[in-house]
This record gives C-alpha cells, structure tokens and sequence, in this order.
C-alpha cells in the first residue's frame, strides 16, 4: 500500500457512498422506466409505440434532430475552426454567444421565438403575410431545437483545438496541400472524435429538448408533438404504461450515447498512445 | 536552387522579428541560421516558406520572385521543431502526403516513397504511426516527408531541438551526409553554435531581427565582426580596458595591442578561454596568477584565475596537460592571453567597428 493510499474503511465508505448514490439517483430511476415500459407487457409496449400519434411524434422528433444535427454540426466546426485559428476583434464577444444557449432557461429560448414570430411578434405579420407558418408549427421547433443545441459540437471542438495547435496543418500547407485537402485529410481526422462526442450530445439533446419546444410547438397531437412532449400528455392522461413506453425510447438513446462515449474514449485513447 | 532574400522586414505589432535583412544563398550549399532565441531566426525561416507575410522585402527562389506564390508554388521542404507529423497516418503516409496533394501518380509515389524510407533507414517501419516511433525516426520521417516532392530547397526549424545529445550528434552528422549526397540547398535555424559550425558551409548570425555577420563558420569563431558575435559563438572572457598610450590598453598587468583607439578611450577585449596559454615560468613576460578553481570538463580543464585586484579570467586546458603541470586549486602561475578581438567600448559611436585581431602580445 502507498503511502497516499487511504485507510481501508475510508475507501470502502467512499465507493460505497458513491454507489448507493449512483444506484438511487441513476440505476433505480432508469431501470423504473424500462419496467413501468413494459408492466402490461410486450404486446401493450408494442401497441403503444404503434399508436399513430406516437408514431407522428417519433417522426417529426427524427425530422427535428436531422435538420438541427447538421446545421449545428457546420456551424460547431466553423465556430471553432474560427476562434482557434484566427485572432479577430470580438472573439471573446463570440465564445460568450456561443454559450447563450447553455446559459438561458430553455423556456426563455422558446419565448424568443414567440416574440420574434408570434402574430403579435416582430416577424409574426410579415410571415402571416407570406402564409408561413413558423410559431406552432414544425419550422418554430426546428429553430428552437438548433437554437438549444447550438453549443453542444463548438464547445467540444474549441478546447480541443486549441490543446492541438496548427503544426500539422502549417506542415500539410508548406506541402502544397490546399484549403479542402488540408481540412479533409488533415484537420477533420485529428478532431474527428470529439467531433463525434459533440455531434451524438447535441443528437440527444436535439430529441430530448422539452421547455423551448415546448413554448413554441402549441402541442397539437399529431402535428407539432416531439416525443418528449407527448410523453408529457400521455403522462397527465393518466396513461402512464404509454408515456413510459415512449419514454423509454428517449432513455434508451441516452444508454446508446453514453456507450458510443466510451467507445470513442477508448478509440481515442488507443490512437494517442 | 539559390535564395535570396532583400530588405525583409517583418513585425508583430511593435516587435520587429525582422529587420530590414538580405541575404544570399548559394545553390548546393548548406547554411545555418543561427542566433538566441527571439532572434527573428525562424520568423525569417517561416517567411521564406510562405507561413508568415513579410511586411516588405522580397524573396527569390533560383533569381524568381516568390514573395506572394502561394507555398505549393513555391515548392519548399519545410521540417517542424516538433516534427509535425500528421498523427493518424503511417510513416508511408506522411511521407507520401505531399506527392499526392500534387497528384502525383500513384506507380510515381510508391516508388519516391520506398526511396526515401530507404535514405532514412526506416525500411520495414513504413506502417508505424508516429507515436511508435523514437524521437531521432521521427525527424527523420519529416526530412523525408519534407523531401518527397523535390523541393527546390529544404528549411529546417531547430531540427535537433527535441531530441537528447546523444541523438543529436548523430542525426546532425546525418544530415550533413545526407546533403552531401543530395545537394538540395538547405537552411536551418538553431540556437546551437556547435551544431552551426559543425555542420554549416555558411552561417548567418542573427541578432534582434538583423543579420549580424555571415561568413565560413571558421571566419565567425576566429573574426567575430561584433561584440555580440564575439560573446555569442564559442566562449569568452569580456574584458574592459583603458586606453593608457597610443596603441595600448591595460587591464592590470595584461597589455593589449590596439590600433586606432585614442589614449584615454575604454575598449572591449574578448578572448577565448582556450587562447589563454598558462604555464609554470614566467617567460616572456608573462602575468602571475593564483588557480581559484578548476573545473572538469571532458577533454578540457576549466581554470579560474586570479590575477589580482579582482581580476579573473577563464582559462580552458586540454586536461593531459593540466595533470602534467600540475595545475591544481591554489596554484600559482603564468599566463597571457595569444588571441584576442578589440571592439570600442559601447557609448562611443563606432561601437560595431572592429579595432583589429592581434594574434599575439601580452
């Protein structure tokens, strides 16, 4: 035994306190959704995610997430590539911007909107002019989605960046590489792995967001109902087997991103090594 | 392929890194840029390699202007301090990357690849990745990288900084045999004055982003042309002495012949520890001095003398001839000095000229 190693009751107590927490704070309310899930069986679970307005709710969570991914995963690599490599007045202005999204209630973000395209809003007249439709409407939970989002891939790709300095691109530019060579076959492999942990975090929080979806979407079933505000209107139905079947969905998407985590630690560690 | 480079000058905001230099470098040839650091010394490296804009000057490649060619047209083999390296390819990639950004056929490539890993000795380790890799092989793989496409001539930043002594020596020796087999004009920047004049055909002092003096490593240690220069490459004792006749400064009991300094005058005398001659009989009137202390130093033996009223010099002996003399702490010799530079005293407005090298006089 070391001599910074711990007596052997103080050890055990810790790890033991950190279990008993992990297990009542994670294990016991992740395994509760899976088993309320399935209470009244398979067939109810099946039956359940059948249902056409869960079914409209899947879809447009998938449609939201495959429109805001992308946009926020450009936008990340931009975002760094440009606070990392160039100096330019207001930088410091820019990192803050990105974080807005991290630091106001999602509420807020959502009542943005609302001022910004509701009928009494600064754009609502105009829009409801043309005939489009932004606020209760799909177009409104896309932009809240990216709004929220917004940070996730930026945050994970600036400190990296910043840790990894530009010689292999100064080297790849002294070789005769040009702008897109040097960033596919240079640039994008070196951060290729915190690009992917940033993208599956805004992927999760893309189909989990609830309050800024929520203020915009109206929740008319069918139509504007992501997944997480549908499980909210199972819920208060009274229908519990149903919102834990849809829920677990949701949960399930976590499990998949926390072991692509872990995937991508060990794939990145196994290359730096 | 020549370089040359006119009245090249670069700041970075109020610094200037480089300060209005020009330079030529001969086709073939093997040049160090040396000086300490925040020298401009790989500012202008960088500069000639199209990774920095220069604020005004020019640059010529083989007599071509090339200041604004981007630096795939100006095709320059550029080696890191820290090599580089792209991490996630293999030896065999690096190596290739900069064919094949040209597009250069694939039956082309594969063969200027087995080539070079052959002229690093790195045959059989194509498919490691850098991380596998000793430091002194990865250096290696990014002079070979750096060659691959031909480059009209071949910079290198500090290219031994990383690496331990011992793989320093021999990759420095390396290098100078791997020019002579490839002639590929080649500058490099270090901080090092033994790797510049051990390996350099040329080399460029610089000093506070000018170039200071350049010449044949030999004429920079033995014909320093500044004070700076002087203090800077090899060794040496700095000496400030009193013009007392026409012709003559004094610093205690050593005399120094200098020509053109008015009596009255203060001039800087260096000389190097090595050209300090000490022995056991004061002949031809040679100065007394006490060993304060010796110190070990390989080959060499580093004496401290004492030659009174707080006057101490730095001798350097081989060591088989200090055992023989018995020149031990506490001793009591003779010294004078067979070498020495003279430069007015800093103040006076001839400051950089040189009062001449006298090869003997006490």
């Amino acid at each position: 035994m070391s001599p910074m190693t711990e007596p052997a009751y103080v050890r055990w107590t810790l790890i033991g306190l950190a279990l008993v927490f992990l297990a009542a704070f994670l294990f016991v309310p992740v395994a509760a959704v899976f088993v309320y899930a399935l209470e009244k069986g398979l067939w109810f679970y099946w039956r359940a995610l059948g249902d056409p307005m869960a079914r409209a709710s899947i879809r447009l969570t998938l449609l939201t997430a495959a429109i805001a991914v992308p946009l926020n995963t450009v936008f990340g690599v931009a975002a760094a590539w440009a606070v990392t490599r160039f100096d330019f007045r207001g930088k410091s202005v820019l990192v803050t911007l990105i974080d807005l999204p991290f630091s106001v209630s999602p509420v807020i973000s959502g009542m943005i909107f609302v001022f910004l395209f509701g009928a009494q809003g600064f754009l609502g007249p105009w829009l409801a002019g043309h005939g489009l439709r932004v606020l209760f409407a799909v177009p409104g939970i896309v932009l809240a989605t990216t709004f929220v989002t917004f940070p996730f891939v930026a945050r994970e790709l600036i400190p990296l960046m910043q840790s990894q300095g530009m010689d292999e691109e100064e080297a790849a530019y002294v070789l005769g590489a040009g702008g897109l060579q040097m960033f596919f076959r240079v640039s994008l492999p070196k951060i290729k792995w915190g690009l992917f942990y940033g993208v599956i975090l805004c992927n999760a929080r893309a189909m989990g967001e609830f309050g800024a979806v929520s203020v915009v979407s109206g929740h008319i079933r069918g139509l504007t109902n992501t997944i997480p505000l549908h499980v909210e209107i199972l819920y208060n139905e009274y229908n519990f087997t149903a919102a834990f079947a849809l829920a677990s969905l949701l949960t399930l998407l976590a499990l998949l991103t926390l072991a692509a985590k872990c995937v991508i630690d060990r794939r990145s560690r196994a290359e730096a090594s | 392929m020549s370089i040359e480079v006119k009245n090249l000058t670069k700041s970075f905001g109020a610094f200037k890194a480089v300060d209005d230099v020009s330079f030529r470098v001969e086709t073939g040839s093997l040049t160090a840029l040396l000086g300490p650091s925040g020298s401009g010394k790989s500012t202008l490296l960088r500069i000639i390699a199209g990774l920095e804009v220069p604020d005004s000057g020019e640059i010529l490649l083989t007599g071509e202007e090339t200041t604004s060619r981007t630096a795939r047209e100006r095709n320059v083999g550029f080696v890191f301090q820290h090599y580089a390296l792209f991490k996630h390819m293999t030896v065999w990639e690096n190596i290739a990357f900069g064919l094949q950004v040209r597009r250069a056929p694939s039956v082309e490539v594969e063969r200027r690849v087995k080539e070079l890993v052959d002229l690093i000795l790195l045959a059989g380790l194509e498919h490691r990745y850098p991380s596998q890799l000793s430091g002194g092989q990865r250096q290696r793989v990014a002079l070979a990288r750096a060659l691959a496409p031909h480059p009209r001539v071949l910079l290198l930043d500090e290219p031994f900084g990383a690496l331990d002594a011992k793989v320093r020596e021999e990759l420095r020796r390396w290098i100078r045999r791997l020019h002579d087999q490839t002639r590929v004009t080649t500058v490099f920047v270090t901080h090092d004055q033994h790797e510049a004049l051990e390996i350099a055909g040329q080399v460029l002092v610089m000093n506070k982003g000018r170039i200071v003096q350049a010449g044949t490593p030999l004429d920079i240690f033995d014909r320093p042309a500044t004070p700076f220069v002087a203090e800077f490459v090899g060794e040496s004792n700095r000496v400030e002495a009193p013009v007392t006749e026409p012709g003559v400064a004094c610093w205690g009991p050593i005399r120094f012949a200098v020509d053109g300094a008015a009596a009255g005058e203060t001039v800087r005398v260096f000389f190097r520890p090595h050209d300090v001659r000490v022995g056991n009989s004061p002949e031809d009137g040679r100065v007394e001095a006490l060993i304060r202390w010796t110190r070990f130093r390989g080959p060499l033996m580093e004496l401290g003398m004492d030659l009174g009223g707080g006057r101490e010099i730095v001798a350097q002996v081989p060591k088989g001839v200090a055992q023989a003399g018995g020149l031990v702490e506490g001793r009591r010799v003779f010294v004078d000095v067979a070498a020495y530079h003279v430069f007015p005293s800093p103040g006076t407005p001839t400051d950089a000229a040189h009062y001449g090298v006298a090869d003997m006089d006490i």
